[in-house]
């Protein structure tokens, strides 16, 4: 099993789900987060006294997908969320050790 | 309010004497220093409603109104510290107002021009049968409207000082101090500005009123009473206290612009309480105050956000309920004086300088005013008040002073001059900077140095709402 997070720009937020969803992601868990890294953060003035504020205003999506799944859960976010700007984001993926749902017990590729 | 110069209040006065119908109406009818009895039925039941709910309109520029545009510009850590502090000024300042303020404020000092003494301290003598003098001859309030009046200026105004040292301040020494500063800076400054001994009596008694009332001064809502007078105590006040931990290096961006959207508006509205009120009637002069106040308003809104535009490409909305509340400010001593059109100049040249202080003076002299009181209502104070002497020269469609000093009160708009009334005005407002200045200086030095004025810097980094109060604006 994959875990694949995506940091992304908030308004892509529906276009990633719809995308992943399509794919048969079954669920998925949203964040509002800050962070930067290459985008500038914008600089807010309050009468005139000026902020320049690093961190950007992100959404981070995590997903935990079977590992034959998770190569087109990739593309597939990362298409969806790029605009070709500076900011578009990041995606990660990393491996899951194991995985339980609560209600039933069921461990593995059948909790998810 | 017993507002202003020897003379003013024109248009009220002749309105009533002449044109009302229901009250004695002619001038020879008029009777000069009316007895009790005699003024009680000089009472005008469509003033008393205005100037009830006037009073209650200034009150709700305070609560919410004050404390929802100071709370949003503070962190969300420190919210609940300033809405608690602005609720609990205003209920301690209507004690005080009751038991001595008002007596030191509206009663005669004989010969002593700088307060007045303590024979209606506790309301003594103060019942719904005693009258309270207005601005026309034989025009009379019940004296508990009044009282009520003005006790609502009264809890504004130290209201309004708590902006400059939001977020650091120790809440029991902040309550001493206004209890201090109401009895010793506020109600002697409400005395030499707007006591007198009306305009049935001051004939022949022309030397029973306030220091500045006697100099001719105009405040006609309070620019120097409220607004210099908290403005340049709030920046005193910031300067003992000292900045905040971490000023300016770490950015401290208000918690909720939409907040201080809601309490902004809110002080427009509870506005037109405070200055078309102040002319104590309601009648032709109250719907000038009304409108000038609009229209300077709407002229510094638009004034501020002009200035950031062009500064620095986009109008934001704190800048432009900041020129609101300057144009506020700055209509105030001016809102029954001047006419439609210079309210609007008045308001479009407050903002800019305004804009200077709180952008470019306050940081090149490092004081940390934090909600900018001292830029905003001090500042906007002296341009109003000097303005005021300028707009009400009946020459540029004021209302002109009265002259009370006669009976009944004449008036000649041709012995108004502008150059006298413009060195007035500032006499005004230096004498208004010092005696507050000074005053509140020392009440702040010894309160720091008895009771101390700042929270510890872990409490100050905790946030105020938590350390002082033991609880949190917001639980998610």
């Amino acid at each position: 099993m994959k875990l694949v997070m995506a940091i992304i720009k908030p308004f892509k937020l529906d276009d990633v789900r719809e995308a992943l969803s399509s794919l048969g992601v079954a669920g998925m868990t949203v964040s509002e987060v800050k962070g930067f890294g290459r985008q500038k953060g914008q600089t807010e003035i309050y009468r005139g006294a000026e902020y320049s504020t690093n961190m950007v205003p992100k959404i981070k999506i995590e997903v935990v997908c079977d590992d034959d799944l998770a190569p087109r859960v990739v593309e597939a976010a990362q298409q969806a969320a790029n605009s070709g700007a500076i900011g578009d984001g990041k995606i990660f993926v990393l491996d899951v050790g194991q995985a339980v749902r609560i209600r039933t017990g069921e461990t593995g590729e059948t909790a998810l | 309010m017993m507002t202003l110069s020897k003379k003013l209040c024109g248009v009220a006065g002749m309105a009533v004497a002449f044109l009302a119908t229901a009250a004695p109406a002619l001038a020879a009818d008029l009777i000069k220093n009316p007895d009790a009895a005699q003024m009680a039925s000089m009472v005008n039941k469509g003033d008393v409603a205005w100037m009830l709910v006037s009073a209650a309109l200034v009150l709700m520029m305070s609560i919410p109104g004050l404390a929802l545009f100071y709370g949003g510009l503070v962190r969300s850590k420190n919210m609940l510290s300033v809405l608690m502090q602005v609720f609990m000024i205003v209920s301690v300042a209507g004690l005080v107002w009751a038991c001595w303020g008002y007596s030191i404020a509206f009663t005669s000092g004989g010969e002593n021009h700088f307060f007045g003494g303590f024979s209606k301290a506790f309301l003594m003598g103060v019942d719904a049968t005693t009258s309270g003098a207005t601005f026309s001859n034989n025009v009379y309030l019940p004296e508990l409207v009044f009282v009520v009046f003005q006790m609502t200026f009264a809890m504004i105004t130290p209201a309004l000082i708590v902006g400059t040292f939001a977020e650091r301040v120790k809440f029991s020494s902040l309550i001493v101090f206004v209890v201090a500063w109401l009895t010793l800076i506020y109600a002697p400054m409400a005395h030499m500005v707007w006591y007198w001994a009306g305009p049935d009596f001051l004939a022949d008694a022309p030397t029973d009123s306030g220091l500045l009332w006697g100099w001719g001064a105009l405040d006609f809502a309070g620019g120097t009473v409220v607004h210099i007078n908290a403005g340049i105590a709030g920046l005193v006040g910031c300067l003992i206290i000292g900045k905040r931990v971490g000023y300016p290096k770490e950015p401290m961006p208000p918690h909720s612009l939409v907040m201080t959207m809601i309490g902004a508006s809110l002080l427009w509205v509870g506005w037109f309480g405070f200055n078309a009120g102040s002319n104590l009637e309601a009648n032709g002069v109250t719907a000038v105050a009304f409108v000038n106040t609009m229209l300077a308003t709407c002229a510094a809104a638009v004034s501020w956000a002009l200035i950031e535009q062009f500064h620095h490409g986009k109008a934001s909305l704190l800048g432009a309920v900041t020129g609101a509340v300057a144009g506020l400010v700055a209509i105030t001593p001016a809102a029954g004086l001047g006419a439609p059109m210079t309210s609007i100049v008045l308001g479009f040249v407050v903002s800019p300088i305004c804009y200077i202080f709180v952008a470019f003076v306050k940081g090149k002299l490092g004081y940390d005013d934090t909600l900018d009181v001292f830029g905003v209502h001090c500042v906007g104070g002296i341009v109003g008040a000097i303005g005021t002497g300028i707009v009400a020269s009946p020459a540029l469609g004021g209302q002109g002073v009265f002259d009370y000093t006669v009976f009944p009160a004449a008036f000649d708009a041709s012995s108004y001059s502008i150059a006298t009334q413009v060195v007035t005005q500032i006499k005004a407002v230096l004498f208004t900077l010092v005696f507050s200045g000074v005053g509140s200086a020392i009440l702040f030095f010894v309160i720091d140095k008895t009771l101390g004025l700042r929270p510890s810097a872990e409490a100050e980094q905790e946030g105020l709402d938590l350390s002082s109060h033991g609880e949190r604006a917001y639980n998610y």
